[in-house]
């Protein structure tokens, strides 16, 4: 039985302005988490005051909203790193969020250290945005993509990792929760066998950072990218972190503004990192919304989060599992709320059309991760992930949906 | 029936329903009236880019007119297909060309016009106007 009680949920719903509209006349349930999250007051605040306010360019300027501005920017660098428990607040880099810092690490890390003939081993499980910046640098520099199978529950097969890490292998990239099954895969374990053939480890975090503490340090991972919105931030904003060893080492891939040290005609050098790789004005703005959903989160506290988020999943799943006819395809023993399914005969898009109208937003489709979708021999699922604001009574609208959707269908 | 006669038509049956559950059965049935699509012409040729179900559409110029066959893997899907070859099935290139594309919006389905890459309903519309225009081009040539 959940030991949160209603009165807990009800109070950190009431945070979130968007929970309470309704959709075709019906309150909204809103199970699309992993597409994006909803925003707290806090952060929408943080965004709005910030214009209202403080606007003003950060780095360069002598007058007093750009210091001010430039302070409060550098504050959340810092509040990052701690969220994340990175040595140092320059080892985060802001992005536009997690597939621009894959972008990022794809472009530098291999113009430097990817050569013809090298590997680059990824898994069935990744987003595109986890495969396509890989794949494109493996094709301009004659070197050639890994992939890691999975199991039927949606594990990671870590023996043929093993087998497939060899002298050639210059980057391992994973992530760490699956955004179409949920499995959370063992990064620190891939991290220790990589670490032995001294192989760095790229870590896709958009799911990871919502869903439960994450320390750097101890998972010894050498790259972690993630996306505010995905943590009840702002949209268009998240990061970079790495190591500073391979950070020093990279050359940046865009150019300008902020990120140089000297210009002449005849040469340009860069600034220090986490600059050299912020090139152009960045989005201050919504820097400090995602300053203030780490603030939310931090307050709320992980203990609250995993709690009400494991409940869930249990919840939906033990529900989802009892109606005939449905099939939840993604079953690791290690998952986060997110719970991926079939409806016996009936296409995901029907389902997902009248769930709609039901008021439940789940997603439908690959999830972009296609190559899953193939490996698993299926076009697509319905998929439900929960964020700690849903609820039990949620979960039995979906169940309620379903059940709809299987008459209309019958 | 001309083409804006047929759209009146479709808004007449699906108004006389107030519930949107209704329309969406009434939807839901009229897909297992589709012109199916002759399965050696589900090719990726005949593939609607840019849907989450599969959607074939054919077409068949004959004596003047074009005619739509099609298919789907999901139901709703299918019966937009309908929707859309009982309007234009059957109407030259020209009339084709010219019709006016919006009424969705009249019978209560707008949520399948919006733009996004899941329902295919825009692009289905966009490959008949593309059908009839390359009839009609080929009828000014030869």
């Amino acid at each position: 039985m959940n030991e949160i009680s209603e009165e807990k949920i009800q109070s950190v719903r009431n945070d979130f302005p968007i929970l309470s509209r309704t959709i075709y006349g019906k309150p909204l349930v809103y199970f699309d988490n992993a597409a994006t999250t909803q925003k707290p007051n806090l952060v929408i605040d943080a965004i709005s005051n910030y214009y209202r306010n403080d606007n003003a360019n950060v780095h360069r300027g002598v007058h007093y909203l750009s210091q001010q501005a430039t302070g409060a920017f550098e504050e959340v660098r810092k509040k990052v790193a701690t969220f994340i428990n990175a040595c140092n607040p320059n080892e985060i880099i802001f992005t536009r969020g997690a597939t621009e810092a894959i972008n990022l690490v794809a472009c530098s890390y291999c113009e430097t250290f990817l050569n013809a003939g090298d590997e680059i081993i990824i898994s069935v499980l990744e987003h595109h945005s986890n495969i396509v910046p890989w794949q494109v640098a493996c094709e301009r520099k004659g070197a050639f993509l890994k992939v890691i199978p999975v199991t039927s529950d949606g594990d990671l097969d870590l023996t043929v990792f093993e087998k497939l890490l060899n002298e050639h292998t210059k980057m391992v990239a994973i992530s760490h929760i699956s955004n179409a099954l949920g499995t959370i895969n063992p990064i620190s374990d891939i991290v220790e066998i990589a670490h032995q053939k001294n192989v760095p480890v790229f870590v896709d975090g958009a799911q990871g950072l919502s869903h439960g503490p994450v320390d750097v340090q101890k998972l010894d991972c050498d790259f972690y990218a993630f996306s505010a919105h995905k943590m009840y931030g702002p949209m268009g904003i998240g990061g970079l972190y790495g190591k500073t060893s391979w950070l020093e080492k990279m050359q940046p891939y865009q150019l300008g503004g902020e990120m140089i040290d000297k210009v002449t005609f005849e040469k340009t050098t860069y600034n220090e990192i986490p600059y050299k790789f912020e090139a152009g004005t960045p989005n201050v703005a919504d820097v400090m919304g995602f300053g203030a959903a780490i603030d939310y989160l931090n307050q709320l506290g992980w203990d609250f989060i995993t709690a009400q988020e494991n409940d869930l999943l249990s919840y939906a799943t033990a529900r989802l599992q009892a109606i005939e006819g449905v099939k939840i395809i993604g079953t690791s023993e290690h998952k986060a709320a997110i719970v991926s399914f079939l409806i016996e005969g009936i296409h995901f898009f029907d389902a997902g059309t009248i769930m709609d109208h039901l008021g439940v937003a789940v997603r439908t489709g690959s999830h972009c991760t296609q190559p899953l979708m193939d490996n698993l021999g299926i076009n697509g699922t319905l998929r439900a992930s929960m964020a700690f604001y849903n609820t039990r009574q949620e979960v039995d609208k979906l169940v309620d949906a379903i059940h709809r959707v299987k008459t209309l269908f019958a | 029936m001309t083409i804006k006669e047929t759209i009146d038509q479709l808004i007449k049956e699906f108004n006389q329903f107030d519930d949107w559950m209704d329309k969406y059965n009434y939807l839901i049935e009229m897909g297992r009236s589709v012109p199916l699509i002759d399965d050696t012409q589900k090719t990726d040729a005949n593939l609607i880019a840019g849907c989450q179900s599969r959607v074939w559409l054919s077409s068949e110029y004959k004596d003047g007119l074009i005619y739509f066959t099609a298919d789907s893997d999901a139901v709703i899907t299918k019966g937009i297909a309908y929707l859309l070859i009982r309007v234009f099935s059957g109407h030259t290139p020209a009339e084709i060309v010219e019709a006016e594309t919006t009424f969705l919006d009249l019978i209560g389905l707008k949520e399948h016009l919006s733009p996004t890459r899941s329902n295919g309903l825009l692009s289905m519309v966009k490959q008949i106007k593309l059908y009839a225009f390359a009839y009609q081009v080929k009828e000014k040539n030869s």
